[in-house]
């Protein structure tokens, strides 16, 4: 991880913008931490091809005591309007969390809701990205807003994620996908465990990060309108989802635009249960069910929703 | 250094000597192959870049070579590695030259003798640091096979080397398909290259492909890929976003 740190200094120095889509090895998991994997996959690069290769089996598959990967990937999507500005954005997310070698939750939510119209997808330490999401939404991102009672903007997020990771000196391995449309426009940004930032036209991050990438590289192109874009973020998880190991399940979406947002949960199920049985289970003699006795183990209380509904 | 004492395998790792002989790490490499079976034979893509760490030292190696009649090898790693190997495999077509009986080493040999070769010397500790590619047409039937330097080996339709794996497969496994016209063949391989020289830092925009079918052998002349890099985020990436990229300014800020 230490390359990515050096890498976003000297690319600052310079004045150039450099993505950094090598130093990230995403690992959600459950207690899971990506410090050694992200190292490991760091020397190689500089190294040459074949260390990389003894290596990558260790540093992508997400070695002994880290989590697995998750394929975050964000894209920008312009709508073709007369003056060709760019409209909203769309965030994708495949729904596998890893702990080592096994899927310990095929179904999670990787896409964390911020604020209305600021939506962050997290690779990484699964708790880490819960934490560090949920912390700027509860802190900074909606009370920031309430005063006004305008949209929050995205770089105010952008900035509490930066300086919070920052200071932990890449020890929260967080990696995340910030996208959101607030009053000066669409905007996306990717931030590093480390800290640094970068804002791009589509971004990918996590262990399917290269596959998803190699998607966006051949077929990204500006104008695109949400229909397309919402298949080419697709398309871009589907590639992560099925050439990484640590990327699978299904494939969710978030389209943000000005003043509307859509989370389409589950948005495509590639990897169905093949072999469901018609019949359903049924005990092989037949039960005879002689009581039944049902204690509530919390009472229920009746809630009046007010305001806007809670999301996570 | 210079002189060694024979000893057998056995006493290897104990010599100091023998160990100072040893692969350990490589020097100069090429980056990655990207390979597919055609309607025809084979296509091999390949950049010509060899470089030393992170220096792009040279810029006109040619990383596929012609072996045989009938096949085409192409290597990505270390490339003092990558000519040994084709020292030993000239010495193997001479010696089958040599029978003058008419029959010629296919692919499938080649590709066979390549693997005991990589699994021997990863086995004595002293690996060819590449992994190699090797395709070929022989009697209409097309070969496409890959070796590792630790000895995996295998055969597919579509290999990829290096950063190709990551960057490269996902494309080929999406859009390969059998019996590809040349056209569409290179129009594939380039949309893999392409790839790899926006993300893979060490590829250059200067490549060759090369070709085999039963005719024979046919490399192409370098030449580079277009490449786009007029995207509006690119332009203005922090319109609207001012310190969103952290140091310029942005450190001052916080004083306040």
């Amino acid at each position: 991880m230490s390359g990515v740190g050096d890498g976003g200094d000297e690319a600052e120095a310079l004045g150039v913008e450099v993505v950094f889509f090598l130093a990230v090895v995403g690992a959600e998991a459950v207690g899971g931490e990506v410090g050694a994997d992200a190292v490991g996959f760091g020397d190689p690069a500089a190294a040459g091809e074949g260390v990389g290769e003894l290596l990558l089996p260790l540093a992508l598959g997400a070695p002994a005591g880290v989590g697995g990967s998750a394929a975050k990937t964000a894209v920008m999507a312009n709508t073709a309007t007369a003056r060709d500005r760019s409209d909203g954005v769309i965030l994708g997310a495949d729904t596998r969390a890893t702990e080592g070698p096994i899927a310990a939750d095929k179904n999670c939510e990787k896409i964390h809701y911020m604020a209305p119209n600021i939506y962050c997808c997290g690779a990484g330490t699964a708790a880490d990205t819960e934490a560090v999401t949920g912390m700027s939404f509860l802190t900074s991102v909606c009370v920031a807003s309430l005063p006004d009672w305008r949209d929050s903007r995205v770089i105010t997020a952008l900035t509490l994620l930066k300086k919070h990771l920052f200071s932990y000196q890449g020890h929260v391995s967080a990696a995340l996908v910030l996208g959101g449309v607030d009053i000066t426009g669409p905007h996306l940004h990717t931030i590093y465990p480390h800290g640094s930032t970068d804002t791009l036209p589509f971004a990918t991050m996590g262990s399917g990060s290269l596959a998803a990438m190699s998607v966006f590289e051949a077929k990204y192109k500006e104008g695109l309108t949400r229909d397309e874009g919402i298949k080419l973020v697709a398309e871009a998880i589907c590639s992560g989802i099925f050439n990484d190991l640590g990327s699978g399940s299904n494939v969710d979406i978030c389209v943000i635009t000005k003043g509307n947002k859509e989370y389409l949960r589950n948005y495509m199920e590639p990897n169905p249960r093949t072999y469901v049985s018609s019949k359903g289970y049924s005990f092989t003699k037949k039960t005879e069910v002689l009581r039944t006795k049902i204690t509530p183990l919390m009472e229920r209380v009746e809630i009046t929703e007010v305001g806007e509904a809670m999301e996570e | 250094m210079t002189f060694t004492i024979p000893i057998d395998n056995g006493d290897a790792l104990k010599n100091a000597e023998t160990d100072s002989q040893r692969t350990l790490y490589p020097y100069v490499t090429g980056t990655s192959i990207v390979a597919i079976k055609y309607k025809e034979g084979v296509l091999m893509a390949s950049d010509m870049g060899g470089s030393y760490g992170s220096t792009l030292r040279y810029k006109n190696i040619e990383r596929v070579k012609a072996i045989g009649k009938h096949s085409l090898l192409g290597a990505s790693g270390e490339i003092s590695d990558f000519q040994e190997i084709l020292r030993y495999l000239d010495e193997l077509v001479l010696n089958d030259n040599m029978w003058d009986d008419g029959n010629s080493l296919g692919p499938k040999e080649v590709h066979n003798y390549l693997t005991r070769v990589m699994y021997n010397r990863r086995n004595k500790f002293n690996p060819l640091w590449n992994t190699l590619v090797l395709g070929g047409v022989k009697n209409g039937q097309s070969y496409l096979g890959m070796v590792s330097m630790i000895g995996v080996s295998f055969e597919d339709n579509h290999v990829a080397t290096g950063f190709g794996n990551h960057l490269a497969r996902p494309i080929l496994r999406d859009e390969w398909h059998a019996d590809l016209s040349f056209e569409d063949g290179v129009k594939l391989l380039e949309k893999c290259m392409r790839v790899l020289l926006y993300r893979d830092r060490s590829a250059i925009n200067k490549l060759q492909i090369s070709k085999i079918t039963e005719e024979g052998v046919t490399v192409s002349q370098p030449y580079s890929l277009k490449t786009f890099w007029e995207f509006q985020a690119f332009h203005n990436p922090t319109a609207g976003a001012q310190g969103s990229c952290g140091f310029p300014g942005g450190y001052l800020n916080e004083i306040f």
